[in-house]
């Protein structure tokens, strides 16, 4: 079957980074764009973050998600881009070909470039293998979110949530707030893996105890939730016999990380980095694939949604210049995450470069740290800051300005 | 109330088959086909909720049991109708070959027992292969001798039990869940049998409840039987772990294990099924998973498949087998179970049916319409169907097909699982199954909503809206029936 519909700039997904990635597209001068939402209204996730602590670098003031949903709304409506929700993209092939699914119809769309903004999702149960029964009442800390805050349901009465990332620590005082019993959180690392002012506000302002270093072994009850076993872990993160405690409950909530929805991606043939889960992208977050860029949850996984939405208005534009026919910037040289950095964003550069802003995450907390941004072939320090603390929940940034025609490193050093 | 006396009164039934897993559904089936009335009864919530789910889903070609047995009779009689069958009822299934490696060099007279077993129970084509030809017919398998075995196969065991049932179900057949028979009452020539849904009198019952089949036989006096679960835990890979297992990999079958051996097997979507273990269990419902046998599974599925250490799973899951001998007693060999009661005439139990019971179903299921014949006329109804009516998968469609059904029907358009791409009008069919089965778990195995690497993280809240829309109140939506509610009504007011 022939596409016969063309677009310049396709968006695929209409959340934080989605909607800045129409705007940018759009900014640039794209013509005609389409923003593509399988939920039935824009906005993604954030139409269930219901809490305040969005905008904060967008708007300079803190609003909860939908309302911040609703500001990019507010500027994607004024532009005639073309939105369609309750649309999902089934397929993406390396030519750019979208085949798309909705209540309207079933179609191909060719576009001159596509953002990728397809968030992310939530690691589950099965992937961290926590041996036990299968009873109703194991959810997804999102998932739960989303029964909760959208569909007003009661999922429990006592509850126990294993992992601390930021959902996980927000459903723990969600969930308080409506009645439930939050028995306490539970992380097997020695840190939490959700933000500081969350760590604060939401567990322990409404004193929920949060156990690191410990993990649950066990889940009981043949229909529901009756209990979890949670016990200390070594250094290697293996239970500690004689440590395991049972916690009576009915509801266990899962914040155990989340990981870049890259299904499309890959049936384009994108390459993926293996330490974000998302695409190996440019300085213009083009990915492997020509004319196909990244931004967002589904590039890597971000702590703030502002930083999704600044990515977002940067691929858009990408993808407007691209769609216009300026050539594709491509890259040549390698970024690579040094001692004690997870990764490093972007990846390749093109040779000869400056002013690029990096993005990295620490592997574990730091303090009096120097970021060093180096040459692989000269040794030449091409930017250097300094932080008071850095923790692995918090992406944070670096900028070189001298043209760089050599691999790079970026390392930290406390 | 008044339905239930109504029911009591008026329904005596020829036929009643306590069971819907695979071999219940099986002979529910093959009844069916003749002028009876039909009634099954099943326990739980849904069909195939016990041993036919959580088994490897292997057509067995039969080289793996004694020969002359009724479990060798029945796997050979049972490999020539179950591909038709599955075939006729639109059933995903493949033809895909086995191969049972071995790992040393010391076990190729194994591999020798096994062709010599498999050639008595007259299993066709069994072949001894090198290295050389192993690495042919699955590059990704280890071993230095294998018996390759060309007729294996694999089925989705919970589709085809569903399936038979359904194809039962339109040819005239009553099935019933959430009925466990509690009582059994034998009076006026007739068995009674009690549920929580109401008693219902059949002339003759065939018990096929699995691991249950002795306390069931014991409930109509028959106290002969005593079955034995055997746990079997099992890992899934996600689809997209980038490895292709073309045909399912058993080591040699080792002495100790009272299973198979834990051996690899692709599934039709392209997942690939880890296990299983084998360990006595004291409860029949004990499907839980424990760290020791999850870490054994990965340690002996990476000897046949070295790559396998490297990909993440999906989602564990473990299955009980029925088995007729205990642990002290291992060598002794536990026969299918396929008889009248003499105590009881009328009443046929199936007891002890695991492996290779899938493959061996629709055998016993002819052999039971043989037995019920002997004492009866049996009338071929002249407008018996054997096939059912197909489920149409969005995501196997190709893109003409798909702008037809979408413009025919909007909830084509309409993706409720992502992972799958299942489509609403999907789940909506799923909803609307002939015999009420209305729990996610329900859902999940018709469409394969939540089967995807997001384990139902995103279309359990579409899923909670589809079954609010199709009448279900909140406090009634349960992960597979009885206790399992998933929620505890609405916040506020």
């Amino acid at each position: 079957m022939e596409a016969n519909e063309t677009h310049d700039v396709v968006v695929i997904g209409g959340g934080p980074a989605g909607l800045a990635a129409a705007l940018g597209a759009r900014r640039a001068g794209a013509g005609k764009v389409l923003l593509v939402e399988r939920d039935r209204t824009l906005g993604g996730i954030l139409n269930q973050c219901v809490h305040d602590g969005f905008g904060l670098f967008l708007y300079n003031e803190t609003i909860s998600g939908p309302e911040y949903a609703e500001r990019l709304i507010e500027d994607v409506v004024r532009e005639p881009i073309k939105v369609e929700t309750g649309t999902m993209v089934l397929d993406l092939g390396p030519d750019r070909v979208l085949r798309i699914n909705s209540r309207a119809g079933y179609r191909l769309v060719r576009a001159g470039a596509v953002v990728l903004a397809m968030g992310c999702r939530e690691r589950t149960r099965e992937m961290i293998e926590i041996p036990g029964t299968r009873p109703a009442g194991v959810f997804t800390a999102g998932s739960a979110q989303n029964l909760v805050n959208l569909q007003n349901l009661r999922i429990g009465n006592a509850a126990v949530v294993l992992g601390s990332g930021d959902i996980g620590l927000i459903m723990a005082r969600r969930l308080t707030f409506e009645g439930v019993a939050v028995k306490g959180v539970f992380e097997i690392m020695p840190w939490a893996s959700g933000l500081e002012r969350n760590v604060r506000q939401c567990l322990l302002d409404f004193g929920i105890p949060l156990e690191l270093r410990s993990t649950v072994v066990e889940i009981r009850g043949r229909d529901r939730v009756e209990s979890v076993v949670v016990a200390k872990v070594d250094d290697a993160l293996g239970p500690v016999a004689g440590t395991e405690s049972v916690i009576p409950c009915d509801t266990l909530l899962l914040s155990v990380g989340l990981i870049p929805e890259n299904e499309l991606s890959k049936r384009a043939g994108v390459a993926l980095s293996p330490f974000t889960g998302g695409a190996v992208v440019d300085q213009t977050l083009m990915t492997s694939v020509p004319g196909i860029f990244s931004c967002g949850n589904v590039l890597h996984i971000h702590d703030v949604a502002d930083w999704a939405s600044y990515e977002g208005f940067a691929a858009g534009e990408s993808a407007a210049r691209y769609a216009a026919g300026e050539k594709a910037a491509g890259g040549t040289v390698r970024v690579s995450a040094g001692p004690n950095v997870k990764y490093v964003l972007p990846q390749v550069l093109t040779a000869g470069s400056a002013g690029v802003e990096w993005s990295f995450r620490t592997m574990r907390p730091l303090r009096n740290v120097q970021v060093v941004v180096k040459g692989k072939t000269t040794g030449k320090v091409y930017a250097r800051k300094k932080f008071g603390r850095l923790l692995p929940s918090e992406l944070q940034k670096i900028k070189v300005r001298p043209a760089v025609e050599e691999d790079l490193e970026v390392s930290c050093h406390e | 109330m008044l339905t239930v006396m109504d029911e009591t009164k008026s329904s005596v039934y020829d036929v009643a088959v306590i069971g819907g897993g695979a071999v219940g559904c099986a002979v529910l089936r093959e009844l069916s086909r003749y002028d009876l009335k039909l009634l099954l009864l099943e326990r739980e919530a849904d069909l195939a909720e016990g041993i036919s789910k959580g088994n490897s889903g292997v057509i067995h070609a039969g080289f793996n049991v004694s020969a002359g047995s009724l479990k060798a009779k029945t796997n050979a009689a049972g490999l020539g109708m179950i591909y038709g069958l599955a075939a006729e009822l639109g059933v995903p299934h493949r033809k895909t070959g086995k191969l049972v490696v071995a790992l040393a060099n010391a076990d190729r007279s194994r591999l020798e027992e096994l062709k010599a077993d498999g050639d008595k129970n007259g299993v066709q084509d069994l072949e001894i292969v090198d290295e050389a030809a192993i690495r042919r017919l699955e590059p990704l398998a280890r071993g230095h001798w294998a018996l390759y075995s060309p007729h294996t196969g694999i089925i989705s065991p919970y589709e085809f039990t569903i399936a038979l049932a359904e194809c039962a179900g339109q040819n005239g057949a009553r099935v019933l869940l959430e009925a466990p028979v509690e009582a059994v009452d034998f009076r006026g020539g007739l068995f009674h049998l009690s549920t929580p849904k109401g008693t219902f009198a059949a002339r003759r019952v065939v018990n096929s409840a699995g691991l249950f089949s002795d306390e069931v036989a014991r409930l109509a006096g028959i106290d002969e039987y005593r079955v034995f679960p055997y746990r079997g835990e099992y890992l899934i890979t996600d689809k997209d772990c980038g490895l292709r297992l073309g045909l399912p990999v058993y080591p040699v079958p080792p002495r100790d294990d009272p299973g198979l051996g834990i051996h690899i097997t692709p599934t039709l979507e392209g997942n690939i099924i880890l296990g299983p273990s084998a360990e006595p269990v004291d409860d029949k419902r004990d499907v839980s998973s424990t760290r020791k046998a999850m870490a054994r599974l990965k340690a002996e599925a990476a000897r046949l498949m070295p790559e396998l250490s490297r990909v993440s799973f999906i989602r564990s899951y473990a299955g009980i087998r029925p088995k007729l001998v205990d642990a002290s007693d291992k060598d002794r060999f536990g026969d299918f179970i396929v008889e009248e009661s003499a105590l009881r005439p009328g009443w046929i139990n199936l007891v002890g049916i695991e492996s290779p019971g899938l493959t061996a179903a629709p055998a016993i299921a002819v052999m039971v319409a043989g037995m019920i014949g002997a004492k009866t006329d049996l009338r071929p109804k002249p407008e018996f169907k054997p096939e059912r009516l197909r489920r149409t998968r969005f995501a196997a469609l190709g893109d003409g097909e798909r702008v037809g059904l979408v413009a025919r029907d909007a909830d084509w358009g309409e993706m409720v699982c992502r992972c799958e791409h299942v489509a609403r009008a999907e789940v909506v069919a799923a909803l609307r199954n002939p015999f009420g089965a209305k729990t996610m778990d329900a859902v999940k195995r018709r469409t394969r909503c939540g089967m995807g690497r997001c384990q139902g993280g995103f279309c359990t809240p579409r899923i909670v809206e589809i079954l609010q829309d199709e009448g279900m109140p909140v406090d009634r939506i349960t992960k597979r029936g009885g206790g399992s509610r998933l929620f505890y009504g609405w916040l506020k007011g």
